[in-house]
């Protein structure tokens, strides 16, 4: 099979069972005894042992496989969850990543896998040392292995109902037993495949394990079903023995034994004998079906919803039809309009609503939670708090906040970074923080939310906090500021220079209360993000560091100015203010042109001088539009000859032919489907 | 001109005009043909490149084709076209004068660009060959020197 085409699909979905695997071990570590956090667990597992066996890679199948054995036998509490096992598996989900992420690479990972392999196939058999921190309980374990080791058909009430009926109709109830052969590489399709043969000929009424299973391959190799038809037995046989990779059918008649109340009201039935059947088949009321398999944990999965994987270019392409849809909505405007043709204004304003609809759909499509890049951090915590020997908790909350997925791609590392300086410098040793008359564990909150138009993340610690004095200190030994500034600063100022380049340097870390690991980068990251970052800090209550980040890159305000013919596109994050002056207000210093604005000296800029616009013979009077941008510090004025407004405007590049053209930051389409080119105010300034 | 179906070797070519000349480029690079529409200029490009326009929701460069060839400039008329082509994964749309018509050159008619233009227009190598269909010149663009990859792209 050229297995090519799927490489993309299996690499992704291999990094999402991991990522499934990695939170699931966590979730283990807590609640040993949660059957359901081991069926995710081993469901995972399985589907990567399938996937990697299909896509041909042997290695990831063998360790997946070994770790199947070891995840059954803890299912079937043969085995207890230990430190160990946990820790283990762990080593091996790590070694599958880089298995992976050698493949997505393409270059050969060197891994080694047998001592893993050893090491589980050890587990197995019972020789890992056994920490005392899982505590069985017996009867609940033989109340499961015998749910699990039975897996016979269990037949409720309405099931009785319908197969009774069916036999008074003249149909065959059968049950079932097909094994698939051990080669089989995709189970759920071969169950798919038997399932439909079936209904060709009959009925299926019940399936062990259920279909939902069936279809996430959450079976081993054989499954059952209770399966009602007007044909012989050995057409049933025979019709599944045609289904490749079937290694056995076993096909059953079915005797229903019918509960009391069942025989009082279907008097005919009772005639064929309530006999107990050679087959495994057994009727329980409903009460009696036991659901501790599906323990409580099943919800969860529910909540993931259905979702489809969609290449990023796609949706973008969809943006831009949509936009295309409504330029040529307003051109259809503008006919009803010239032309009065009121039906037509009416049916474009359904139209209006309709297509502004479509583009905020468009856009949420875009959007994905932030869970996406909070999942990995319980991991790391969990890692990072055992070799600081640290006792640390991580709360996440609102990681189902949603960002763009630029965004998304982007925001990771500044996050390791700040959770990693939290958990290494901010948390103190648990014995220290005894002494301080804290919690020996120590908190640190990871945060999502939205606030108007942007979403905050917060990284909170309640460790020991930054001090000021210090990290002034530090920032006058390195000349980073003089004393002078240095006394004049306040705290909140103080603990910003962290974000100073040249302030995060090794000796720094270990003096002072830690913080400046690559804080510069997270500042220029989370900046060209077009994010904001701010700390507030607590001497020995802690540290907040928040950021700001706009929901989304690919659409911002801007404010459209006119310049000749000209239109332009001013991002109104960089806006400080627009002014109207007139030829007089500006004047020269050093030959350079400034104004003054409540007192400050601002240089000015003539946007068609800088961009070379082509004069038009319109000139406007003595009064001319100023707009105040601002770059960190730096401020200037623009001189446009007309402010058109301020809209929301989608960005577009220029693309690979022109880019890199200084001042210009990319393009924007404008409702007459106009191109308009989005002005750089960081260059533009320079 | 003839009708005729088309051999494997044969190269089909879109073919338009500029000022008198007749040119041509490759139809599997061409992905449509569009009247002149709005066009914004970009400051600080070549000017050759003569801004940016609208494809659908998509911002695509314009070169002004009789610029790059170093051709009198004449205003564009109802005629004026945009050809717009596909090279390397890069689309640009290039204006003409008017689009002809699709013509199909056989191997034997193309001759090499050495033999008819003696060292080239301003030293660029723009021109893969000239097709010759019965006394009629089609002047065959190497695009992605036009486009201006290989060389002074900005």
């Amino acid at each position: 099979m050229d297995t090519n085409q799927y490489m993309g699909m299996f690499l992704e979905e291999s990094r999402e069972h991991l990522q499934t695997l990695n939170s699931c071990l966590l979730e283990l570590e807590h609640n040993p005894e949660d059957p359901s956090v081991l069926n995710e667990i081993f469901r995972s597992a399985h589907t990567i042992k399938g996937m990697s066996a299909t896509m041909g890679y042997t290695e990831i199948a063998e360790l997946t496989h070994e770790m199947e054995n070891v995840l059954d036998l803890l299912r079937k509490n043969q085995l207890k969850v230990n430190e160990d096992i946990v820790d283990t598996i762990f080593k091996c989900v790590d070694t599958l990543e880089q298995m992976v992420e050698s493949i997505a690479s393409e270059t050969e990972h060197g891994v080694d896998v047998s001592t893993l392999v050893k090491k589980l196939v050890s587990i197995a058999k019972g020789e890992s040392a056994p920490v005392s921190n899982a505590k069985p309980e017996v009867e609940k374990a033989t109340n499961n292995i015998g749910v699990i080791q039975k897996n016979s058909v269990e037949l409720n009430d309405t099931d009785i109902a319908v197969l009774n009926k069916a036999k008074t109709s003249g149909l065959q109830p059968f049950e079932i037993k097909i094994t698939l052969s051990e080669t089989c590489l995709l189970k759920s399709a071969r169950a798919y495949i038997i399932m439909n043969a079936l209904d060709e000929i009959g009925e299926v009424i019940k399936t062990v394990p259920p279909s939902e299973d069936l279809e996430q391959e959450n079976f081993d190799q054989s499954f059952e079903i209770i399966f009602i038809t007007s044909n012989e037995k050995a057409k049933v046989q025979e019709t599944l023995l045609s289904v490749s990779e079937v290694a056995n059918v076993e096909v059953n008649s079915l005797d229903i034994g019918v509960t009391e109340e069942a025989v009082e009201k279907k008097q005919e039935v009772t005639t064929a004998a309530p006999v107990t059947l050679p087959t495994e088949a057994k009727i329980a009321p409903a009460k009696a079906v036991p659901s501790k398999v599906q323990g409580p944990g099943m919800d969860k999965k529910v909540k993931g919803g259905q979702s489809v994987r969609v290449d990023i270019e796609k949706l973008d392409s969809l943006l831009n039809l949509v936009g295309e849809l409504v330029i040529n909505k307003t051109r259809l405007e503008q006919i009803g309009i010239t032309h009065r043709l009121t039906e037509l204004v009416e049916t474009i304003e359904q139209m209006d609503r309709v297509t502004t609809d479509l583009q905020s759909v468009v856009m949420k499509v875009r959007m994905v939670p932030v869970g996406q890049v909070f999942n990995r951090f319980p991991r790391m915590v969990r890692d990072l708090s055992r070799e600081l020997n640290k006792e640390i908790n991580l709360t996440i909350e609102g990681e189902e906040t949603e960002l763009d997925r630029t965004v998304i791609d982007e925001i990771g590392d500044p996050l390791v970074h700040l959770i990693r300086n939290s958990l290494d410098h901010g948390v103190e040793h648990p014995d220290e923080r005894i002494a301080k008359g804290k919690e020996a564990t120590g908190e640190v909150r990871l945060i999502a939310r939205h606030e108007g138009n942007n979403v905050i993340i917060m990284v909170e610690d309640d460790g020991k906090g930054i001090n000021p004095n210090v990290i002034k200190g530090k920032a006058v030994e390195k000349g980073l500021i003089s004393q002078e500034d240095a006394d004049k600063m306040d705290d909140n100022e103080a603990v910003r220079l962290v974000f100073l380049p040249g302030f995060s340097t090794a000796d720094v870390i270990t003096d002072v209360s830690g913080r400046g690991v690559g804080m510069d980068v997270v500042r220029s990251k989370i900046e060209s993000l077009g994010g904001l970052i701010d700390v507030e800090t607590k001497i020995d209550q802690g540290s907040k560091f928040k950021i700001r980040l706009p929901l989304t890159l690919a659409i911002i305000q801007a404010l459209l100015v006119k310049v000749h013919a000209e239109i332009y596109a001013i991002p109104l994050g960089n806006i400080d203010s627009t002014i109207n002056i007139t030829l007089d207000d500006i004047k020269t210093i050093q030959n350079k042109e400034v104004i003054l604005l409540r007192g400050q000296i601002i240089p000015i800029i003539r946007l068609a001088d800088v961009l070379n616009v082509p004069e038009t013979n319109d000139t406007e009077g003595n009064e001319l539009f100023v707009v105040v941008v601002h770059m960190g510090e730096q401020k200037a004025g623009i001189i446009v000859d007309n402010l058109i407004g301020q809209q929301e405007i989608v960005i577009k590049t220029l693309g690979n032919l022109l880019t890199g053209i200084k001042v210009i930051a990319g393009a924007t389409i404008l409702g007459n489907g106009q191109v308009a080119l989005i002005l750089d105010v960081g260059t533009l300034m320079q | 001109m003839s009708e005729k179906t088309y051999s494997n070797d044969e190269v089909q070519v879109v073919a338009f005009k500029l000022a008198r000349e007749e040119y041509g480029v490759d139809i599997l690079n061409v992905q449509e043909i569009k009247k002149l529409t709005d066009i914004t200029r970009v400051p600080y490009t070549p000017d050759f490149i003569k801004g940016v326009m609208n494809l659908r929701g998509s911002v695509l460069p314009v070169i002004d084709l009789k610029k790059r060839l170093s051709l009198v400039e004449e205003p564009y008329s109802e005629d004026t076209r945009i050809i717009i082509v596909k090279v390397d994964d890069i689309s640009v749309g290039m204006i003409v004068d008017a689009v002809t018509e699709v013509l199909a050159i056989g191997p034997e008619s193309i001759e090499a660009p050495e033999a008819v233009v003696d060292g080239n227009v301003n030293g660029n190598n723009f021109i893969s060959g000239v097709g010759n269909l019965n006394n009629r010149l089609v002047i065959m663009l190497k695009l992605s020197e036009i486009i201006g990859l290989n060389s002074e792209a900005k």
